[in-house]
């Protein structure tokens, strides 16, 4: 079983990336929907399953990305690979790189993950949103040929590990934001699809994109300020 | 942090998530967000609209156009050092560190070139979609009236400057649009320096009879 190689569980791997903990952790959403169906009907699913599987699902990238960074491990990062490199490329290609410049640069954007797996935050990003950055600067070099200056990156230290719960609920708050996508009206969803693959100059993006932000950017800011404090 | 009031508008920093700004425009917002968490905070979450993007884009399984190489990835990683290090601290100044690596240091290594009136500016080097230049306002005086063509992103860096009706101190950020009128003024007691962006011409060079009759009416 993946999350119990015994090899894995004698180093760092934090205390939040095993089926055990996970499945041990209230969800949020899970709990609310329970709530309110009370009155109608119970759950199909027993809910300490349900809680676990929609959880790993949740989190099955940042334990992937925790595992390359922790152990080097290459089938976690053939397992990313496969879900998130066509992706970047066919976004290269979206941007307007042809297709041997979005096998390169991709490539470049995977290996990156591999490099920076120790800065990656998951308290504060999906990994979905960790890759989508990165490619984005790459596609700055390549496309525009510019230096994108970015901010100062703030990241945990080798000690403390980001709290488990935290970053459950940010990640669960990123796969709702997903699905928010999907419900949009076609329409909406192409425009932001058009801002996000650089066809929009700065002047035809609109802000209002429709999507329910609010929660995320609450629990960014929560994980800033402990960074902060943890960082003075 | 907890002092900064004026902040950058969600069209900015989703602009700035899906790498949209001329790298001018850019430059201001790192530098803003250096020291601006409420503003980092905003921005990583249109970043999470970029990563629901990226994630939702059903790649065609059928086609292997959009394959990429997991064994030539592989080398890649090989060839190249794990990275282990922390990012280093920035050398506390006024410049944060995106700033820093365009002037090339801090305050003291800025190339200041004089406008009249004690004012000085450095414009700093980027692609040319858009401008930007550090400004040096000497306590008490105005800032020179630059015209407002265009989007213009003001960010204080260093003392403060107010207009009729608000103060704009250290990380507080001014954006300004075409129909903005207004004479800032260089709050007494320090110099104050800011970070100017504008996608407009620049219009200093040529323009000095002009500033002097802005100053003039201090």
């Amino acid at each position: 079983m993946l999350f119990f190689d015994p090899i894995l569980s004698a180093t760092r791997i934090p205390h939040m990336l095993t089926d055990q903990t996970l499945a041990e952790k209230p969800d949020a959403t899970v709990r609310a929907a329970s709530y309110d169906e009370r009155a109608n009907r119970l759950p199909k699913v027993p809910k300490a399953r349900q809680v676990s599987t929609k959880q790993s699902e949740d989190t099955r990238w940042v334990v992937r990305v925790a595992r390359i960074r922790d152990a080097q491990d290459q089938q976690a990062f053939a397992e990313l690979f496969e879900h998130f490199a066509p992706r970047v490329k066919a976004f290269l290609i979206k941007s307007g790189a042809d297709a041997s410049a979005a096998e390169d640069c991709a490539q470049d954007v995977m290996a990156t993950l591999w490099r920076k797996a120790h800065m990656f935050d998951p308290t504060r990003a999906s990994v979905a949103t960790w890759i989508f950055t990165i490619a984005r600067n790459r596609r700055i070099d390549l496309l525009r040929k510019e230096r994108r200056p970015e901010p100062e990156e703030l990241s945990w230290g080798p000690e403390p590990e980001p709290d488990a719960v935290e970053v459950i609920e940010l990640q669960q708050e990123n796969s709702r934001l997903i699905r928010a996508m999907s419900e949009l009206s076609e329409k909406q969803r192409h425009l932001i699809e058009k801002a996000y693959f650089g066809e929009l100059s700065h002047g035809e993006i609109a802000e209002q994109t429709g999507l329910p932000l609010g929660t995320i950017k609450s629990r960014i800011r929560l994980a800033l300020e402990k960074l902060r404090h943890t960082m003075k | 942090m907890s002092k900064i009031k004026h902040h950058l508008s969600d069209q900015l920093l989703m602009s700035y998530a899906a790498g949209a700004l001329p790298e001018a425009f850019n430059l201001v917002v790192a530098t803003h967000i250096s020291m601006c968490d409420e503003c980092r905070a905003r921005l990583e979450t249109f970043e999470a609209i970029g990563g629901a993007v990226l994630d939702s884009a059903e790649p065609e399984t059928s086609s292997n156009a959009l394959t990429v190489d997991l064994a030539a990835t592989l080398d890649r990683i090989k060839a190249q050092d794990v990275e282990t290090t922390t990012p280093r601290k920035v050398v506390p100044g006024v410049f944060p560190k995106a700033l820093q690596d365009y002037v090339g240091g801090d305050l003291e290594a800025v190339k200041w070139r004089p406008v009249g009136m004690g004012v000085r500016q450095a414009i700093l080097d980027t692609s040319n979609s858009a401008s930007v230049r550090l400004l040096y306002i000497p306590a008490g005086k105005a800032l020179p009236d630059h015209g407002h063509h265009g989007t213009e992103m003001t960010l204080v860096l260093q003392g403060a400057f107010r207009d009729d009706h608000d103060r704009f101190g250290r990380g507080d950020i001014e954006i300004a649009t075409e129909d903005l009128e207004h004479t800032p003024v260089a709050e007494l007691g320090a110099d104050c320096i800011c970070l100017s962006a504008t996608d407009a011409p620049l219009k200093f060079s040529g323009l000095l009879p002009r500033l002097a009759q802005r100053f003039l009416r201090i």
